[in-house]
């Protein structure tokens, strides 16, 4: 027996599966160049390919794909934000993922919880009402549940008076959903790799080659590599983390600051908690993975920071408030820890569409909010791309609006503390 | 816990501290809507040393604080008036005539 196994491990007629296809040269000129090989980059590809029959197409990297944020976030899919473009945007996301493990045929654990955003002061309750119409006002599943209420719900939560910021209710949003991050970007990769994009890891952007502004908006025409240069017929920067540095490549600024933002999972337990517990007030969210640990993250760090170091600091206040609202958890270890860089824009909305270089289009400005995103961005930028429009449902977050001064003001939807 | 010399208090716990932004020149009032908008926007966001306003909370003091933005590494601290050495002249212009008014 241990003879018939070894012969089969080394036996040519099982070959390893290769997910992706083996890595080729660049060419020397592509119709999209797109810049980050993240899950929004890679569903842009996917979207290009499958419904616009864009495939002249390459996906840089400069590290591998999906190794950035999309493989750094805790995973929460929902759309009960605060403005009506938010709302709009981001339920089309949620409409999408539902849809998403049958269009790649892979299980993306895909797992709708509920979440559970709570509030610890009357000010929370009241943008909670309001999130909850606002929601409602667009046919999303949202609803104010109050102490007495969400007790029965969520029996889990510590209900106590005598803590620091008591449970007075919480937004209630049956919708809400995790899935796993990295089958998401793998999933979008490989479907786009399929029909023919080229996805190329271990490619940093270094420049980009732009035609002179003669009077006329500066164009862009190609993209300089550590592996040379490349025409580009449109290039879409969508990174993250190094957003403000790979548009200065491009020559223009951008409203954003960089910021590390932790999380960490304890060791697995038993299946205990089905919600998604998220408090802006103790800078807390919590879910319990299919694994069975819990996932947490907390609020983002309070300056900038281009690393992916965890702090005790950051621990220390998470665990503090964990423990305020589950106290039992006292005994359990932390297994894992990471941060993972947030772009943070002043009205914590993303930053999307046309900027001051033409041809040069944007999908940024993600903060802690960019996973959700992930497949209405790739829908959306594709058709942008494809046809040339910026589509109405992302003309809202252009970077333009800092100009016009029409922000979309979305801090009180963010469930980090900030 | 991470160290932050303080100019006036000598080396303190980072949390007693608040970061302020980069250091930036305020526009003229004047400088037209571009300018002001970069100002009140737009980040340089750089990944590199960058010079910023630090604030410490008990004291109540304001200085600044040279910092590499790719390792967290504080690399020097001073106070403010080591760079804005000038006084601000908050005298007010002369008022312009308002137009169509003889006087």
């Amino acid at each position: 027996m241990p003879f018939g196994l070894l012969k089969f491990g080394l036996s040519r007629g099982h070959p390893v599966p290769r997910v992706l296809p083996p890595a080729t040269d660049l060419k020397d000129s592509y119709d999209i160049v797109i810049v980050g090989g993240g899950g929004h980059g890679l569903a842009t590809a996917y979207y290009l390919a499958r419904d616009h029959g864009i495939t002249n197409v390459a996906v840089l990297d400069k590290g591998y794909i999906g190794g950035g944020n999309t493989g750094r976030n805790t995973t929460i899919i929902r759309s009960n934000y605060l403005t009506p473009e938010g709302v709009k945007f981001y339920d089309e996301s949620v409409n999408l993922y539902q849809d998403l493990a049958n269009d790649f045929d892979m299980n993306l654990m895909y797992s709708k919880r509920g979440h559970y955003t709570l509030a610890h002061t009357d000010g929370a309750l009241r943008t909670m009402r309001w999130r909850a119409e606002v929601n409602k006002h667009f046919g999303i599943n949202s609803e104010l549940v109050l102490r007495d209420e969400l007790r029965k719900m969520v029996p889990q939560l510590n209900y106590s008076e005598d803590v620091r910021y008591p449970i007075l209710g919480a937004l209630y949003h049956e919708p809400g959903a995790i899935a796993r991050h990295d089958a998401v970007a793998w999933g979008y990769g490989v479907g786009a790799a399929k029909r023919g994009v080229e996805i190329h890891q271990n490619t940093e952007v270094t420049g980009f080659d732009i035609t002179p502004a003669n009077g006329s908006a500066p164009k862009i025409t190609g993209v300089k590599t550590t592996r040379g240069t490349i025409k580009a017929g449109k290039v879409l920067q969508a990174v993250a983390g190094m957003s403000g540095e790979v548009a200065k490549m491009a020559g223009f600024k951008l409203p954003i600051k960089t910021v590390p933002l932790q999380a960490c999972v304890s060791q697995p337990l038993k299946p205990f908690l089905d919600a998604i517990v998220v408090s802006g007030s103790l800078h807390v969210y919590v879910s319990q993975s299919a694994r069975g640990e819990l996932v947490m993250g907390g609020s983002t760090d309070p300056y900038g920071v281009y690393q992916t170091r965890s702090t005790l600091d950051f621990k220390e206040g998470l665990m503090m408030h964990m423990l305020e609202l589950l106290p039992f958890i006292g005994e359990v270890k932390l297994l894992r820890q990471w941060a993972g860089m947030t772009d943070m824009t002043p009205d914590f909305a993303p930053i999307m569409g046309e900027t001051p270089v033409d041809n040069y289009y944007i999908d940024a400005g993600w903060g802690t909010w960019g996973f959700k995103a992930t497949p209405v961005c790739g829908k959306r930028n594709a058709e942008m791309l494809a046809t040339g429009r910026v589509p109405d449902i992302i003309a809202p977050f252009a970077l333009q609006r800092y100009h016009d001064f029409k922000l979309v003001g979305e801090k009180g939807a963010a469930s980090v503390g900030h | 816990m991470k160290v932050m010399p303080c100019p006036l208090n000598g080396p303190r716990n980072i949390s007693e501290f608040a970061y302020g932004g980069e250091v930036e020149e305020l526009p003229a009032p004047d400088c037209g809507e571009d300018t002001w908008i970069d100002y009140v926007y737009l980040e340089n966001n750089t990944a590199g040393i960058v010079r910023e306003w630090w604030y410490h909370t008990p004291t109540a003091y304001w200085f600044i604080a040279e910092r590499d933005t790719r390792t967290d590494d504080i690399l020097k601290t001073y106070p403010a008036s080591d760079i804005y050495k000038d006084r601000v002249d908050f005298s007010a212009p002369p008022p312009a005539e308002a137009p169509g008014e003889t006087s």
